[in-house]
Parts: structure tokens; sequence; C-alpha cells
């Protein structure tokens, strides 16, 4: 059996059959993260001696039958997540040092259903980026084309997947920051519902944005893992008491009569035409597989990306300022009074991103512009959950692209913001919903992956992963994997 | 302080009130006080990176409470948001509070003023939030320590309407403010742990001017004393100031006990931003008419209505009723002893005095006093009953109270000392009494009524005290006026 590409699925039959030990396959990754990740920069920091420990307690439980779903699976952690004892620093110089005295919850459950952690991933700082180009760890560069960004912010997980250095990964979203990466690397990533993942233990961006989900190579892994991420968490007050049904259970199940909304503000003129094809292309399928294809109106998704920079940066404006210096993180050397301590430590902890939002957020929420801002930005942000609650009642699922281009060259638009910023163009509505949406494989422009995004209605990852799970039975675009340079 | 002709006092009190959870509103911390630096600090308290708050359930009974006790109306829907400062001793660079949402609205408290009416100062807002840690200037030299056992640590932020006028109304509201917290227990009152703390807004007016002058706002004041100082030095600075010609600027103010003036800390131009925003951690909470009305019917008989209670069905006078009204727990003792005593002025007479003054000799509070209200019911009820002499309750109540028997009763069987009402084994005693001392017996037959006490002292010292004097009385003139 050939490890590297191996689907989380195919992984549990295999250690189930004992056809390949949870130690061999932990080294396999091990082996391919110290070949590859020199050049990748996928992870920063990777915890081989605690993964070998546990894949060895994995074969104990196998040689005794005692075995849980995920028991010996090897995955990859964003490095958003505390782990107790490790070393946990959302891609910031600020947290370079920061050990967890506890573990995320969600990384509890998945550590409880057996999986095995290499290693925390590269991201963004704080969460903030969509080309994973503003780690303080260095750049994360995409498995497909080393010269290209991965995407961001979960890039560090999105690149480790897809260069067969881990099972699957996880990932945090806030405005696309799982879907977008999981598009430019070739992956299916999740987004789900706000609330179906606890939030405890991940370090936050935007409170009422932020939402953990799984990165994978199939909607099947992807159904897997969130059954073990998700459920309801009393120490996070916004998750939701909701059951969390058998994800993985039901994929098979045909998707005629499929209402699929195809949103017209979704297909307009920065959309990458190569891009726009392989969509076209995606939704036919869909038809041939028995979907009815709705013309749909988001009408306010033209104002998502102003909101959305408007209340992410209003909320990490606050999620931020306990990095202070005072207690625990990066303090400046030599202080000269409490300004100065906080000054500095601030100025030289944060990156030049985290800077600019928390600067962006503040002005937001001052005195005489809240209305003009916040509270602008909340009202059209209610328009855009009333457009998905108006749209859910005529479709089932809205599909469109992911991002609006492939995979772009590192440093690029680096200096452009706006233009940054508009790679979010097409995530960002469901995340301000708080729906559902995940990222598919759907083809290739000019060599690289193109990914498709799903859109569902509140609590329905099950249909949005049946829908993505028949798409990919139909295709064969998630299991293409990097050209050979790896 | 008397206030200067031609100036009246606008005042408004902010009352920082601690709520006695056990634990902290927004993490499972102990909110014990007095403990090593930090020991009852948790992740959420420190502010570490990905950790959440969560609502501590009690906070929101104990305000509801409060507001009803008050006539509020109760917020049904309760926000929380953030107020953003830096400050050290504020773990996550922002303060949880209840800016749009406050639980309480409105309400009023009833003061006695100086002239000895009544008055009520409108409550405008009670609101939910936490508490900060507290900062330890030079703790060792060049360097502040910070101690968060206290961040978190729930607080009811009463804020009053400017109705106040003079110092002394603002003391009797803040006392009684404090007496109905802690008569609700919904605070401990510890004013010396900082329980309770008072930010006074205060402006000065001429008598005829319609609007309020320009106020300026004193910073945590711990104490009823300080609160007074405060007002009093500050109305006197802004009143020379405006005298002088001068203008004031709003401005918030520290009271220095020591040097007895207020400083400024900072104007209204130079005030923190706060940027308040709703809470993006925290759902709204909302309360059910249900959760609010099963609280409005546990709701303990409020001190003014207890009071009027004991007035007019035990017929106490006012002293003892507002006595035995102000502290919920001696109440309920006073109630309890009238469960076996139908007699409530010799109950307010023994509370009052004996039973208050043994606790207080013995620093104990009434729900640690060894004397159980039946008991003492029941040994009142032996007095009025003739069974034992007031006398000799005296020695039953010190027997209570080292709690050497269970009951009165047992205690005065045991040692025998029912009053000895059975006029014949008193009669001979009497009898030889006026035989043995004929002079007497007969200068009181003569009407030298003084000699009554010889006679009654000789009968109480042969019957050790358990004759009933009365009865004994009455006894001995039956006797001489026998022929």
């Amino acid at each position: 059996m050939n490890l590297d590409f191996a689907t989380l699925t195919d992984l549990q039959k295999a250690l189930r059959n004992r056809a390949v030990s949870a130690t061999e396959l932990t080294q396999h990754y091990l082996t391919r993260i110290d070949a590859l990740d020199p050049t990748l920069n996928s992870f920063i920091s990777v915890q081989a001696e605690a993964a070998l420990a546990a894949a060895g307690r994995a074969d104990e439980r196998f040689a005794q039958g005692d075995t849980r779903p995920l028991t010996g699976i090897p995955i990859a952690q964003k490095d958003i997540f505390c782990l107790q004892g490790q070393k946990t620093t959302a891609g910031s110089k600020m947290l370079s040092q920061f050990i967890a005295p506890y573990t995320a919850t969600c990384s509890e459950k998945l550590a409880h259903a057996g999986a095995i952690t290499l290693g925390k991933t590269n991201m963004d700082e704080f969460a903030m980026g969509s080309s994973n180009e503003n780690s303080y760890f260095g750049a994360v560069h995409n498995p497909w084309d080393p010269q290209l960004i991965p995407g961001g912010s979960s890039g560090g997980s999105a690149a480790a997947v897809a260069a067969g250095l881990c099972a699957a990964s996880t990932g945090t979203d806030t405005g696309g920051s799982i879907r977008q990466p999981a598009a430019m690397c070739g992956l299916t990533g999740l987004k789900p519902t706000y609330g179906r993942i606890s939030r405890w233990g991940m370090i936050a961006f935007a409170s009422s944005l932020d939402q953990a989900g799984p990165m994978a190579r199939t909607a099947q892994d992807a159904a897997i893992l969130l059954e073990h991420m998700a459920g309801h968490d009393p120490r996070d007050s916004t998750s939701l008491n909701e059951p969390v049904p058998r994800f993985s259970e039901g994929l098979d199940n045909s998707i005629r009569g499929l209402r699929i909304g195809v949103c017209r503000e979704f297909f307009t003129e920065g959309l990458d035409p190569a891009v726009e094809r392989s969509i076209r292309e995606a939704l036919a399928v869909y038809e041939s597989l028995g979907a009815t294809l709705v013309d749909i109106s988001l009408p306010h998704t033209p104002y998502s990306v102003s909101a959305y920079y408007v209340i992410a940066p209003a909320e990490c404006s606050a999620n931020l300022a306990r990095f202070d210096g005072i207690r625990y993180g990066y303090r400046c050397s030599d202080p000269e009074n409490l300004q100065d301590l906080y000054q500095r430590s601030r100025g030289e902890g944060f990156g030049e991103e985290v800077k600019k939002r928390i600067l962006v957020g503040t002005f937001a929420l001052s005195a005489g512009y809240f209305d003009a801002f916040y509270a602008r930005a909340q009202k059209i942000r209610r328009r855009i959950k009333e457009d998905f609650v108006n749209a859910f009642e005529h479709v089932d699922v809205i599909a469109g692209p992911t991002a609006p281009t492939p995979a772009f060259p590192l440093g690029e638009k680096a200096s452009n913001p706006v233009e940054m910023y508009l790679q979010d163009i097409y995530t960002i509505s469901a995340s301000l919903a708080g729906v559902p949406a995940m990222s598919i494989p759907a083809g290739l422009a000019n060599g690289l992956p193109v990914g498709l995004q799903l859109i569902g209605n509140y609590l329905q990852e099950g249909p949005l992963l049946q829908a993505a799970h028949q798409f990919q039975q139909a295709t064969h675009w998630h299991s293409l994997t990097p050209p050979e340079a790896l | 302080m008397s206030i200067p002709a031609g100036w009246q006092i606008d005042i408004g009190l902010e009352i920082h009130a601690q709520l006695n959870t056990q634990s902290k509103i927004f993490s499972g911390a102990s909110t014990r006080f007095g403990q090593s630096a930090n020991s009852q600090a948790c992740a959420i308290d420190l502010g570490m990176p990905g950790v959440l708050p969560s609502v501590n359930a009690e906070v929101f009974v104990k305000a509801v409470q409060f507001g009803l006790s008050i006539g509020a109306l109760i917020n049904q829907e309760s926000r929380f948001d953030r107020k953003n400062y830096f400050y050290p001793d504020l773990p996550k660079g922002y303060q949880i509070t209840q800016m749009d949402h406050p639980i309480v609205l409105g309400g009023k408290i009833t003061i006695e003023t100086l002239d000895g009416t009544e008055k009520m100062i409108r409550v405008t807002r009670a609101h939910l939030e936490e508490d900060a840690g507290k900062s330890i200037h030079d703790f060792k030299p060049g360097y502040t320590g910070i101690d968060l056992n206290r961040a978190g640590t729930p607080l009811l932020e009463i804020v009053s309407e400017p109705d106040i006028k003079n110092a002394a109304e603002a003391v009797a509201y803040a006392k009684a403010i404090h007496q109905l917290l802690t008569y609700l227990e919904v605070c401990d009152g510890n004013m010396a742990e900082g329980s309770l703390r008072f930010d006074a807004n205060i402006s000065v007016r001429r008598q005829d001017a319609e609007t309020l002058g320009t106020r300026s706002e004193i910073k945590n004041l711990n104490s009823f004393r300080f609160l007074e100082q405060a007002i009093h030095f500050e109305t006197e600075r802004q009143i020379s100031v405006l005298e002088a010609g001068g203008t004031l600027v709003q401005d918030t103010r520290l009271f220095d006990p020591d040097r007895h003036e207020t400083r400024s800390m900072r104007s209204k131009e130079t005030a923190t931003d706060y940027r308040y925003f709703p809470e993006p951690d925290l759902l709204p909470v909302m309360l059910t008419a249900e959760f609010i009305e099963n609280i409005q019917a546990q709701l303990p008989e409020l001190p003014g209505e207890r009071a009027q209670r004991y007035q007019t069905a035990h017929e106490l006078s006012a002293s003892d009723a507002a006595l035995l009204s102000q502290d919920r727990r001696l109440g309920d003792y006073f109630d309890q002893v009238l469960t076996s005593s139908s007699n409530a002025k010799s109950a307010a007479n023994w509370v009052r005095g004996d039973l208050l003054s043994k606790l207080n000799e013995h620093d104990l509070s009434i729900t640690a006093c060894p004397i159980s209200p039946k008991n003492l019911g029941e040994m009142i009820q032996l007095i009025d009953q003739g069974v034992i002499s007031g006398k000799i309750a005296k020695e039953v109540f010190a027997a209570l109270w080292s709690q050497q028997t269970e009951s009165a009763s047992d205690y005065v069987q045991k040692n025998q000392l029912e009053q000895v009402s059975d006029a014949s084994a008193i009669e001979p005693l009497i009898d030889a009494l006026i035989a043995e001392n004929p002079k007497q017996a007969a200068d009181l037959r003569a009407g030298k009524d003084k000699l009554m006490g010889f006679f009654v002292g000789k009968v109480m010292q042969a019957t050790q005290g358990k004759a009933n004097p009365k009865q004994v009385n009455d006894l001995i003139r039956k006797k001489l006026s026998e022929p």
C-alpha cells in the first residue's frame, strides 16, 4: 500500500487489518516531514517522540482489540489549538515560547477518538491572512509549486495534507481560512456551522466568526473527522447544544433531486476565467447526478468583505489586547515604564498585518465612529444572514467558486491588501452568516487545483458532505496529488 | 458641614457590590478573600489565549433579588459588553460588563434625611460585571505586583440618579444599599475587604440654577467615612473655585484621606475611550418570566415590611422593630422565638438585651448563637406561666448559653427551680417569720411598707428564690391583716 496519499478511510482499514502498524505509519509521515518540510515549512513544531509514543500505545490497542474510530491515525493540528504542555504559537513571535497549560476541546476529542498528533502546523499570524505569508515562522510553500502560496490562514495544515505529511489536519476558518487553502492545495476542507465545534482552547481571532474544521483528502474523511471534533461544550457559551449526527453515514445516498443554488454574485468580474470554467463543469457534473441548478441571488454579497473587515478587526482588537507582555508571551527588554512595556512588547511582538487589523478594529470601535462602522457592519451582517435564510427556502445547497484565482506566487499580493482581502470574497458571507461551507477539488486551472465551494443551511453539514461525497464518487479531482517535484 | 448659603449639591452614587458567589462570574475559580497572591486565579482569570468565559448563573439570581427588592424592572434579555482599556490588573485588556442591557432598570431606595423625614432616591440601573485584579505598587523597589485573585469576582454596579443632596444623605443611601444587600445575603458587605466600593459623582450649583453643574467623579471610596469626607472636600473645592470666579472641568478624581483633598486623575478630554461593543464570547441570556417569578416568590420579607409587622402585629416599639429587622437572621431568630412564646415584648427584651450583649461579648453572629430560638422562647413562656421568676430566668439563660442543658424546662426541673406557688408551702414560713420578728411585723402592719421587702427577701432566701415574689407579697399582707 502506498501510504503517502492514502485517505484516512483507507488508513483506518489498513490499520485495522494490520496491513500497517500505527508506528510504521507515524514513522512514515515523520520521515516525509523530515524530507519535505524544509521546502514547505508547513510545520512550526513536530512532536516526533510524543507521536511515536502515542503510536506505540495505538498498536497495543490494536493488539488488544480495544480500538477507537481514529486509533493510530496521524494528523497535524493548526498551531492555533492549545495542546497542554506543548508550544502553541498562533504563528506569532508574541507566543513563540508559549507553552499551553490546557488542551483545546476539539483536539482533546480527536485525541480521545485515538488520533495521533504529529505536530503543529504553520499559519498566518493569529489566523490573519489569505496566503500564509504572515507567519513569524516564515511563509508556507504550496506542494503543487513551492513558488506559490498555499492559501491561508490554515496554509500549513493544507500544505501538510496535500504533501502527504499527515493523514488529515485541523484548521480554523474565520473568513475562509479552511476553505481557501483547501482550494489552493486540492483538498476537502469544511467550515461547520458556527458553534458546531467548541472554540475552547482555540486562540481567538474574531470570536463571532472563528470556527474550527477538518482538512482532508475526501468528503468522507472530513465527515469522520467532524464527527470527532463536533459537540456541545459547556466551556464555550457559543457552542451549539445540538446532537452530532453520524456525518459519515448516508454519504452514499443519491443526490437526485438536490436543489443547488447558483449564486449570481459569485460569478463576477474578478473571477479567473479558468477557475470559472472548472466551476461550470463541476455544476454540470451535479446536473448529471440528478441535481437541479437554481439561479439565485444573495444580494448583499458585495458588501460582505467590507462588513467583515470591520467586524473581524473590531473583535480582534479586543481579543489581542491580552497580549500585553505582563503575564505571558513576548515582553520587550528593559521597559522604562508601563507605557513603554506595552508599546514595545506589542510593537515588537506582533507582525505588520496583525497590527494593521488591531488599528483598524480600534478605529472602528472608537467613540464617534462606532455607528458608522461597527454598527453598520452588523446591519449588513444581519442582511447577509437573511439572504441565506431566504435562499435556503428554495435550494438545499449553494455552489460556486471558493476563491477567485488558483494559488498565486509568493509575494505577489503581499503589498496589496485590498487584492489580498478579495481572496475571501466568496467565502466571507458564509462566515458572517454562520452557515456551514466547504471546499472540494473541482478541477485544475493552469495545472493548479480549483476549489468548488458548497454552502449549506444551518446545521446541515450532513447534506453538504453528502453532496461533496457524491461529486467525489463521480470525479477524480480529489485524488490528484502534487506533481513529482516532491 | 453645612452647605454654604446660596448653593446646592447634586450627588449620584455608583456602588460596586461584590456578589457573594462561591466561584467567579466567568470562571470556576474560588472568590475567597485573603488567599496568597494569584492562588485563586485560573486560566480564564489570567486571560490566557484560547480560554472563554461562561457565566455563573448564580449572579442572575442575586442581581434579580436585588432588583425586585427595590421595585425595579428586570431586563429579561441580559447581554454583556466589552469595555476596553489597558491596565496590568485587567488581564484580558477588557472588562466584561453590561453597557446597553443592564439586568436591573430603575427602582427606589428610601432613606431618612437629616430632619427625620423619608426620602426616595431613584436607582437608574444596576448591571453585572467582573472585578479587576489588584496592583500592588512598590511591592519591591521598582516593581509593581499583580494579584489576580480578585479578577473575575462578580460585581453588581448600582447607579443612582443625582437625587442625593448632601453627604449625610449619601451615607444614608449607601448604608441602605449595604443593609439591603447583606439582608438579601447577595453580598457579604465586608467593607474592609472591599466588598462594597463607592464612586461619587458630585456637582454644585447656585440655589436658583435649573441645570446640574459640572461634575467630578470621585473614584473608589471604600468606607462610609471616606464617602462622607470626600463629598465634603469636593463640594468645598468646587464652591470655592466657582466663588473665586473660576470654572470647573469635568474630571475623575481620587480622594486622599491623609491630605484631606481630592486630586484630579484625568479630565474628560483625556478620558479613555472604552470602545464598548457586544461581548461575542457570550450569547445573550434570556431570563424567563418564570425564573423571575420564582425569585419574587422566594424573596424574603424585606426589612421595612418586617419592622412594620413587628409594630402592628406584635405591638413592638419602633426602635425594637427596627433593630430586630435590620439583620435578616436576627429577625428570623426573633420570629422563631415567637413560635414558642407569645409574649413578643418580653421576647424582644431578651433578644435585644441579654442575647445580643452575650453575642457581642463573644463576637458571635446570631446564626452561631448557642441558644436555639425554641429554647429561648420556652424560657420566656416559663416566666409568663409563672413557673420561674425573672431572677431564676437569668440562671436558666446562663445554663442555656453554656449549653449545660437540653432545654429550659429540663434545667428547671432537674434543679427544682420551679416557683413555689403552693400557698400551703409558703404560709408556714411566713407565720414563722412573723413570730420571729414581731417588731417588724407590727411596724409593717402600721404602714411601714418598706419592711415588706425585708419579709419577702427572707421568704425568697428560705425558698432559694423559688417562691413567686408577688404571691409571697400577697400572702404576707393577708397574714398581717388577719386578726
